[in-house]
């Protein structure tokens, strides 16, 4: 009792004529097909190759167009003509040219022995099916596909919706139940003779002709009519990418393919000179029979559509450039801005640096230079504090810098004097954590030394700035977690919204907070907003300061505010 | 210029086409001497060949047809996934099967610590031994309208000498490995083609594709003659604007180095950097 192979090849003919005369040598006879586009001489080259070697034949050609009938009527003829020629095949294995024996031949006799009865295909209902491409699951047996899809797909499609307009439908032979699964099976005698040798057969080889895609369904859905013991799963390692075609591999997954116990695996880069070496010597070392387990190959090529299809977020790069809408994460990591706050408290930074542990920078959209943390000149990924450089691409700078620090907190400094261009992209990130204290710019005017007209225009200069930006962070569009309160509602209970911003950053710190940071002197406050109103700019986004009723003068003239729990 | 040949024959480079527009150091005899070298020389003017991009696009209609081709300048080493482990080959065996014609290489100027005139080349030897260094992260792109390629700039360029006129800074995106077809034409150097299909090598629903990256080797001791002679060649884009600000930056004998410079180790380094990325090939 043996397992025969049938083996469909196309192209690098004389890597699967390296596989076909290995198997053969091991005992195991091989009925190889050859696409018929295939050129005589390369045919001729590889007869010649296998002249000599026992037990392998070669089948009548078809034209093997990728998703053509041509794939099926030729897998028929070479299965029909392995168990005429072979009668002692019981197992009857589907391979193509650029398939790889993983293991040697012995284990999977060895495999095979102890499940005489079984069949390995995968035959899945199309309802369990989430692989196909071109979304068509029962479709594909119920439409007609004269054109073909990958060289006229605009037919392609509009041949399938204009069916799907006028609800036209195949009829699907009453006895069949439609089911799909990988092309790379291994039957027995038994199953496959009773689907070749069926009276029914020309009836059903009518219908699957014009089935989309016949080679994934054709013996898929005859099996379950035929066999009592139907194992579904492949015994040949083939992952598939997004666009449905096989992944290949090469000599650096070695190691990946040898820990895998697969059988045999697809599809075999052909100039793998190290694998096609290691793979076909005898003295491939026999592991402890296991069970196939391609589970981290899996892994590994999942990741690999992830990233083509999802990306890294926030990463933009030469070959990653998202539309609006679909960055899948503006920005790498969530973030914090701060407006009004280092207006308002005397060296905010460091205490919010102290208290967060995250890298706390300063206004880095300033007008003159980016102010990151510690006064640096070059950042993180080497990013200038060249304020040109950071306006000639704000989304970039702002990108770059999320990116350059993954895995540490950012949080920054922003206020009415900053270039308000980035105002938009931050109100539009879900990343970013956006707190205001609205009118706190006034606090360093009302400290200022300069003429009270300038602080006059000045003032009517930001609180316009600001009135816009709140309009963007009040916005229908709006998603970033914004915060805003007015000066006069934040100084009466500041605690409490420092306190839930906090533990926002850092979620993990059950730490109260002990020690608030150390408010500006505001004694006077509430007359120098008074006498703007005299000279007829009205302040209005501070909130209500009465005038002479100056906000919480005990906590600030006597120094830091102790909080009591 | 050996180590250049080295360097890509070991990546299984099958031929090579050069253009010499008039080298007076002898890399011309030097190149026809090699078996898998062609060579072409010319007096012309590179300037008025819209800096080399017409010499090119002929030599491509005419030898590149049907082929990959990659287009790079003497100083640029292609680094893509898995280049330690796999030959161009396989790369290019893998676009084919994916129908993609085209694979976008960012250019990445690699420097060395300290000024550059302190480390000198010694013909042959591998220049990122001593540039070895590069920016990670300071990079920064825009789409171009008329003809859908991103533009890219930023790098140690952008930092140190072009801090006040950022728009001058050069364009570091390359467009440099094509299934060459006699229809395609370089538009401006290697950075953008037509037809403009070809220039969609980024993603723009959030996927990566995948892409290498041009080692630049063009900070060495080596440099600052280059920026003199070229000056006087006045053979360079806009006006050899980047050369004369080079000029002026090198009068001040311009160190790169800073310590967030990245040191190169790999191209995997390079991908989880987010400079290149593998895509969906694994």
């Amino acid at each position: 009792m043996s397992v025969g192979f049938v083996m469909l090849c196309h192209t690098a003919l004389g890597r699967a004529a390296q596989v076909a005369r290995y198997w053969a040598d091991h005992g195991c006879p091989v009925v190889i097909h050859v696409d018929k586009r295939v050129s005589k001489s390369a045919l001729r080259r590889m007869t010649r190759d296998l002249e000599g070697v026992p037990d392998i034949r070669f089948s009548p050609r078809h034209a093997c167009e990728w998703g053509s009938w041509g794939l099926v009527a030729a897998t028929q003829a070479a299965a029909a003509m392995m168990l005429h020629e072979f009668p002692g095949v019981r197992h009857v294995y589907l391979a193509s040219g650029s398939c790889l024996p993983l293991r040697p031949v012995e284990e999977l006799l060895a495999y095979l022995d102890e499940r005489p009865k079984t069949d390995f295909i995968e035959s899945v209902t199309t309802e369990d099916v989430g692989w196909t491409i071109g979304g068509l699951n029962i479709e594909r047996f119920t439409l007609r596909f004269p054109f073909s899809w990958r060289k006229q797909r605009r037919l392609f499609d509009g041949y399938v919706r204009l069916q799907r307009r006028v609800r036209y439908r195949r009829r699907i032979p009453p006895a069949l139940v439609p089911h799909l699964g990988s092309q790379w099976w291994c039957l027995t005698r038994q199953t496959l003779s009773a689907i070749l040798e069926d009276p029914e057969r020309p009836v059903y080889d009518r219908y699957f002709r014009k089935v989309w895609i016949p080679d994934e369904s054709y013996f898929q859905t005859l099996v379950r009519q035929v066999s009592v013991n139907v194992e579904s799963r492949s015994l040949t390692l083939s992952k598939f990418d997004f666009q449905g075609k096989p992944h290949i591999f090469y000599d650096d997954h070695l190691q990946l393919l040898r820990r895998s116990d697969c059988f045999v695996a697809r599809k075999i880069w052909p100039h793998a000179d190290k694998l096609y070496r290691i793979f076909l010597s005898d003295d491939l070392a026999r592991q402890p029979a296991a069970e196939p387990n391609p589970g981290k190959i899996d892994r590994l090529f999942a990741k690999a559509v992830e990233r083509r299809t999802k990306g890294r977020a926030g990463l933009y790069m030469q070959s990653r450039f998202p539309n609006l809408d679909w960055e899948n994460g503006m920005t790498a990591a969530p973030y914090s801005v701060f407006e009004g706050f280092s207006d308002l408290f005397e060296n905010f930074d460091i205490w919010l640096g102290k208290v967060t542990g995250s890298r706390v920078h300063g206004h880095l959209f300033a007008p003159d230079r980016v102010e990151f943390a510690g006064g640096e000149t070059v950042y993180n990924g080497a990013l200038s504090d060249s304020p040109a450089l950071r306006d000639y691409n704000l989304r970039g700078f702002m990108g770059n810098l999320m990116w350059n620090t993954r895995g540490e907190r950012q949080c920054f400094q922003f206020g009415p004097r900053d270039n308000q261009k980035i105002g938009p992209f931050l109100a539009r990130d879900p990343n970013a954590q956006v707190s205001v204290i609205s009118g706190a710019w006034a606090v360093p005017l009302f400290h200022s030394n300069c003429n009270f007209g300038d602080i006059r225009k000045e003032a009517a200069r930001l609180q316009k700035i600001e009135a816009d930006h709140l309009a963007q962070l009040r916005s229908l569009h709006v998603k970033a977690r914004v915060r805003i309160w007015t000066l006069a509602e934040f100084i009466e209970n500041p605690m409490e919204p420092l306190q839930t911003i906090i533990d926002e950053i850092s979620p993990r710190s059950s730490r109260r907070l002990t020690e608030a940071p150390r408010m500006s002197d505001l004694v006077g406050f509430g007359q120098f907003l008074q006498n703007l109103r005299n000279q007829g700019m009205q302040p209005v986004l501070m909130g209500d300061f009465p005038a002479g009723d100056d906000p919480r003068p005990s906590t600030t003239r006597r120094g830091r505010p102790y909080l009591v729990k | 210029m050996p180590y250049f040949l080295r360097y890509y024959r070991d990546l299984g480079i099958d031929h090579f086409l050069f253009v010499d527009n008039d080298s007076e150091d002898g890399s011309r005899e030097y190149l026809a001497a090699q078996p898998d070298v062609s060579v072409w020389t010319t007096r012309a003017s590179y300037k008025r060949a819209r800096f080399g991009v017409d010499w090119l696009n002929w030599l491509q209609m005419r030898y590149g047809h049907g082929h990959w081709s990659l287009v790079v300048d003497s100083d640029e080493f292609f680094v893509y996934p898995f280049c330690d482990t796999r030959p161009l080959r396989a790369l290019t065996d893998w676009l084919d099967a994916s129908s993609i014609k085209s694979f976008s290489a960012m250019l990445l100027d690699m420097y060395p610590k300290g000024p550059f005139g302190e480390h000198a080349y010694r013909e042959g030897t591998d220049p990122f031994e001593t540039a070895q260094w590069f920016d990670s992260g300071n990079y920064t792109m825009s789409k171009n309208r008329k003809f859908g390629n991103l533009w890219i700039q930023g790098g140690p360029r952008a930092r140190t000498f072009f801090t006040d006129a950022p728009e001058r800074a050069p364009a570091l995106n390359k467009i440099p490995l094509v299934k060459w077809h006699r229809d395609y034409a370089y538009v401006s150097s290697t950075h953008m083609l037509l037809p403009r299909g070809l220039n969609l090598v980024y993603d723009e629903w959030g996927g990566e594709k995948a892409s290498g990256c041009l080692l630049h080797a063009k900070f060495l001791d080596t440099f600052a003659h280059k920026a003199a002679e070229e000056m006087a060649r006045k053979q360079h884009y806009a006006n050899s604007h980047e050369y004369r600000a080079y000029q002026e930056g090198l009068a001040a004998s311009p160190d790169f180095w800073c310590k967030w410079s990245e040191k190169y180790i790999n191209w995997r380094q390079l991908e989880i950097l987010g400079l290149m990325s593998k895509g969906n090939w694994a």
